[in-house]
């Protein structure tokens, strides 16, 4: 496993463009474009503003920059540099934007939800979708890129309008059965839009393409509801994830839950592998020290080597209950991730933050737990292969894949706090970041372990 | 029966002593008898003693015997007086009375320790019935304070149900309560939320009305120059057309994807129905047949029936393809119904096993497992007489291939096998002298007979020359001499010839028996050739000469 330098970040903007051939970062208001073999500069590109968010455009053309502060959005290209163009939304302020599927419209999100404005960059034409509901995920393209969903909330009642992308127009405009709409998220293939309510009610609602409701999923009453969903990529299963520290799988056909997946604090399934990560503290040999000690003598000393063991069943997690009294407790499913060939799904229990529970979706059973000496910062399936990549904001990261589990140093001078990482398409490498710098590494052969 | 002991009459003194030594004994000795007149089997007693003697004394004994004779009679035993009236006694029947008396005594002392005995039993009896009594009384009170105890503790518990019900029963109505008091809460937010939210819709549209009309110039796209479209197309109108276009578009994505799922499922529906096909099959051939026993067939004929017109229906129609409700049905009834079978027939042959396990075992099978052990023991009987056998053949090649060493025993050997060869040899030889012996006597009559058959032969040439020579001389007289002159030398040479046929046939007889086959050949041919000379007669000569009779008789009837 090779490991590039560092590079310098800002605002945790790594980004992959979407053929693989180059890296965005920025930093503070510059962006810099990187070839991904060589790492070499491409392009620098200076913007107005401390740049909040970054795009890719879907044919890595262009690349999109949005400085909420200023309400600007700067677009530049990659094929002319001396490309540019400006979107200023004035006094309507900006607080999401983002692109079209198919990288000729920009969709901007004015402050306090007013409205969403379509810029097209081809033509001279402006589009506003009014009324856009202010949740998480209000947006929603298919994987197509055909249709758009979009959230609206209208005199206290929730709606999703169905846009074809290539025109803009109005296709269907419903509204849901749900108090407060929480998300919405097309199924990968792109004829069923589930639409779920917000955490004080579980309830799930799923609408084909034609706007009609096909099914609800209702779990339980009154308890907090729903924390995550997930699709599977074969459309077949939807895994929703709750406060109740569960994972319900429905299916595509009724539409019915087919399982339920408990993460509780003690395993005892003799069939389940547990990786635990431990520590192996490293031999320094005394005579070995020197004054002023070097670098790599310091790094060596100061970073502990860990491995991972296979605990005995039963095995049980350090279990954390929230306070009862705040809201948005850290308890119940946040994390989701079905690997892409459909065979796993990984999830993370907030109550037992430092464990990975990867279920085996062919048998409906859990099949392995990492259990790491930290709290897992997030964790990102490989584009191409079942291979779970999971960071702990330490300097190591961790790969599982079905053959065996690893964990990776980070060779740094100091500590390397990872909290986040992206995948390289091909699934070759992936960009590990940390608050301040971006460090990429390739990916090779996986140990077996 | 008189009552002897309240008759207050005098007993005989005399040898008291002694009726007491004889109360046991059943015969009563003779000299006694004129001693004493009366015996009591009562226990000695001194007052018994005086009772004994105050019934009879020297003064009453008229009165006593007239008292005794009495009371005999009135007991029914024959009166002691000899005649009706008068005095003398009958001493035999007063000693057949005696006896009388004396068994009929013993017959009261065995009833009486019989009912003694029974009184005993009884008084026993019912002690034991008593202490049973107290016994069961006991126990009665005992299990009657469990009951009350047993009946306090039940209504404790009843009562302790009460109340877990009861508080359970006010666990519900709270959880009730408070779900009650949390929707209503919830509905009281909801309406609080609502009415925020249009408190800040308002502002949000009054705000945006502010942005709107400040005519903000700001709010603009600035770009360098208009870029293409990602396709390369020309922007369109949006037109109903466009839209009817999109509804399209959308709705044959739908259909598409549903397509998809539709043959997919189809796709898991066909191998699902080929699978439970096969199960089917695989179920009916592992249920045992049972055609066999009569019995079952009343009950599964049906079933079987209906299996097989199922299965003749489902291969003749290709169920593969129809999925309509009743096919499913059927198909899923009949895999039920075998898969109950089954599970019968492996209930039943658990059960089998477990009963051969304990041991109780059906008569079949105990007489097959018999026979099976008997089979076994033979067998391996057999077995090992078969082995040992080998190995004493084994041993004996062993020795014989192996010990060079001890002549003797070798030469012994030896001998042993050319003991059995010679014997076999000389039977062999024995044979065959036997069989030289016939062939020898076969010989003889052979040329015994072929010898006959020469002169038989000789003795008919001569008869036929001799009724030819007639012949001629009787046709002599029309013929030619020269007819007559070759006649002679034909005979001549044909008598010459068997001459030498003959010496040569008895000659040639000797070394061979088979020679008499060509030889009569050769004789019928040169008799053929004398026929062919003569012009007369052709005669037919059999060949071979076992039918020497029959030539004989042929040529007499050609003569007659």
């Amino acid at each position: 496993m090779d490991f590039s330098e560092l590079f310098k970040l800002s605002g945790l903007l790594g980004r992959f463009s979407p053929d693989g051939k180059c890296l965005a970062s920025c930093v503070q208001y510059r962006l810099i474009i990187r070839d991904v073999n060589t790492l070499q500069i491409l392009q620098l590109y200076t913007c107005l503003d401390q740049i909040q968010y970054i795009e890719w455009s879907s044919d890595s053309l262009f690349i999109l920059c949005a400085m909420y502060k200023r309400g600007i959005v700067q677009v530049w290209s990659l094929e002319q540099p001396d490309w540019h163009c400006k979107i200023d939304e004035g006094s309507a302020g900006l607080v999401a934007s983002c692109w079209s599927p198919d990288g000729r419209h920009i969709l901007n999100t004015t402050e306090f939800h007013l409205r969403i404005t379509v810029w097209s960059l081809c033509t001279k034409s402006v589009s506003y979708i009014k009324y856009p509901k202010a949740c998480q995920q209000g947006i929603a393209f298919t994987k197509d890129g055909r249709y758009m969903a979009v959230a609206e909330r209208r005199d206290c009642k929730d709606f999703v309008s169905l846009f074809v992308c290539s025109n803009w127009q109005l296709l269907r405009h419903f509204d849901t059965e749900t108090q407060d709409l929480f998300g919405i998220e097309w199924a990968p293939n792109g004829c069923i839009l589930a639409v779920w309510d917000t955490c004080l009610e579980y309830k799930i609602l799923l609408y084909s393409l034609d706007g009609r409701l096909l099914s609800t999923y209702q779990a339980y009453e009154w308890s907090l509801g729903i924390k995550s969903i997930a699709w599977s990529p074969s459309s077949q299963f939807l895994a929703i994830g709750s406060y109740d520290e569960k994972v319900r799988i429905l299916n595509h056909v009724t539409w019915k839950k087919i399982t339920e997946f408990e993460h509780p604090a003690t395993v005892t399934n003799t069939k389940t592998i547990v990786y635990k990560e431990v520590e192996k503290s490293p031999s320094v040999e005394t005579e070995r020290f020197s004054f002023p000690p070097t670098r790599a003598l310091a790094s060596s000393v100061f970073s502990t080597q860990s491995k991972y063991d296979i605990s005995q069943v039963p095995v049980s997690f350090q279990y954390i209950k929230p306070v009862a009294d705040r809201a948005n407790p850290k308890m119940g499913i946040g994390m989701l991730a079905f690997s892409p060939d459909n065979c796993f799904l990984a999830t993370r229990n907030d109550n037992i933050p430092n464990a990975v529970w990867i279920w085996d979706i062919q048998k409906l059973k859990l099949f392995v737990v990492l259990e790491q000496l930290c709290a897992i910062q997030s964790f990102q399936w490989d584009p191409r292969q079942p291979r779970l990549a999971v960071c702990t904001g330490n300097s190591k990261v961790y790969l599982w894949s079905p053959a065996g589990c690893v964990s990776v140093q980070v060779p740094t001078e100091g500590d390397f706090q990872i909290v986040s990482l992206c995948w390289h398409p091909s699934g070759d490498s992936m960009a590990l970041l940390k608050i301040e710098a971006v460090k990429m590494n390739e990916v090779g052969d996986i140990y077996l372990y | 029966m008189g009552d002897w002991k309240t008759v207050a009459v005098p007993v005989l003194s005399s040898d008291s002593k002694n009726i007491f030594q004889y109360t046991s004994e059943k015969k009563i000795s003779p000299p006694n008898m004129n001693a004493q007149v009366l015996r009591l089997p009562l226990p000695s007693s001194k007052s018994m003693h005086s009772f004994f003697s105050a019934f009879c004394t020297e003064e009453n004994i008229e009165q006593s015997i007239s008292y005794l004779n009495r009371e005999l009679t009135t007991l029914g035993f024959p009166s002691i007086y000899a005649e009706s009236k008068g005095k003398e006694l009958n001493l035999i029947s007063i000693i057949n009375c005696m006896n009388e008396l004396l068994v009929l005594q013993h017959k009261n002392l065995r009833a009486q320790e019989e009912v003694e005995m029974q009184h005993l039993k009884l008084g026993s009896d019912m002690d034991h019935l008593q202490n049973c009594y107290a016994k069961l009384k006991e126990q009665l009170e005992l299990s009657k304070r469990e009951i009350v105890g047993l009946q306090e503790r039940d209504r404790q518990l009843q009562s302790k149900n009460r109340n877990l019900h009861q508080l359970l029963k006010n666990e519900k109505d709270e959880v009730q309560k408070l779900q009650n008091i949390i929707s209503s809460r919830a509905t009281q937010y909801n309406h609080d939320m609502k009415r925020k939210e249009r408190e800040y819709n308002k502002l949000k549209e009054r705000l945006h009305q502010l942005v709107m009309n400040k005519k903000d110039k700001k709010i603009a796209m600035e770009v360098l120059n208009y870029v293409g479209r990602a396709d390369g197309k020309r922007g369109a109108w949006r037109t109903d057309k466009t839209e009817a276009r999109n509804e399209e578009q959308m709705y044959k994505v739908l259909l598409n994807d549903y397509e998809q799922r539709q043959k997919q499922l189809l796709l898991e529906n066909a191998e699902l129905k080929k699978v439970l096909q096969q199960m089917k099959k695989e179920i009916i051939s592992l249920l045992p047949p049972q055609k066999q026993k009569p019995k079952e067939r009343c009950e599964d004929g049906p079933v079987l029936s209906d299996l097989e017109e199922d299965i003749g229906e489902f291969n003749k129609e290709n169920m593969w393809e129809l999925s309509c409700e009743t096919v499913r049905e059927q198909l899923t009834n009949s895999i039920r119904k075998q898969w109950r079978m089954l599970k019968n027939h492996v209930e039943k042959l658990d059960n089998q096993v477990s009963r051969v396990h304990s041991g109780a075992l059906n008569d079949k099978d105990v007489i097959s497992r018999e026979d099976h052990e008997l089979e076994t023991e033979k067998l391996e009987l057999e077995i090992q007489q078969c082995k040992e056998m080998i190995k004493t053949q084994q041993q004996l090649l062993q020795q014989q291939l192996m010990s060079p060493c001890d002549d003797d025993t070798t030469l012994l050997l030896q001998d042993c096998y050319l003991l059995e060869e010679r014997e076999r040899l000389q039977e062999e030889w024995r044979l065959f002298q036997e069989q030289k012996k016939n062939f020898e006597k076969e010989r003889r009559s052979f040329t015994e007979a072929a010898i006959r058959l020469g002169l038989e032969r000789k003795a008919f040439e001569e008869d036929r020359g001799a009724w030819l020579k007639q012949q001629f001389l009787s046709m002599s007289t029309d013929y030619k001499h020269s007819e007559n002159v070759t006649t002679p030398s034909a005979f001549i040479g044909t008598s010459d010839q068997d001459n030498r046929l003959v010496n040569s046939m008895s000659q040639q007889r000797k070394p061979h028996c088979k020679l008499s086959g060509p030889v009569s050949a050769e004789s019928c041919q040169t008799s053929q050739y004398i026929s062919q000379n003569s012009s007369n007669a052709a005669l037919k000569k059999p060949a071979g000469d076992s039918m020497p009779n029959q030539w004989e008789e042929s040529d007499k009837e050609e003569t007659e």
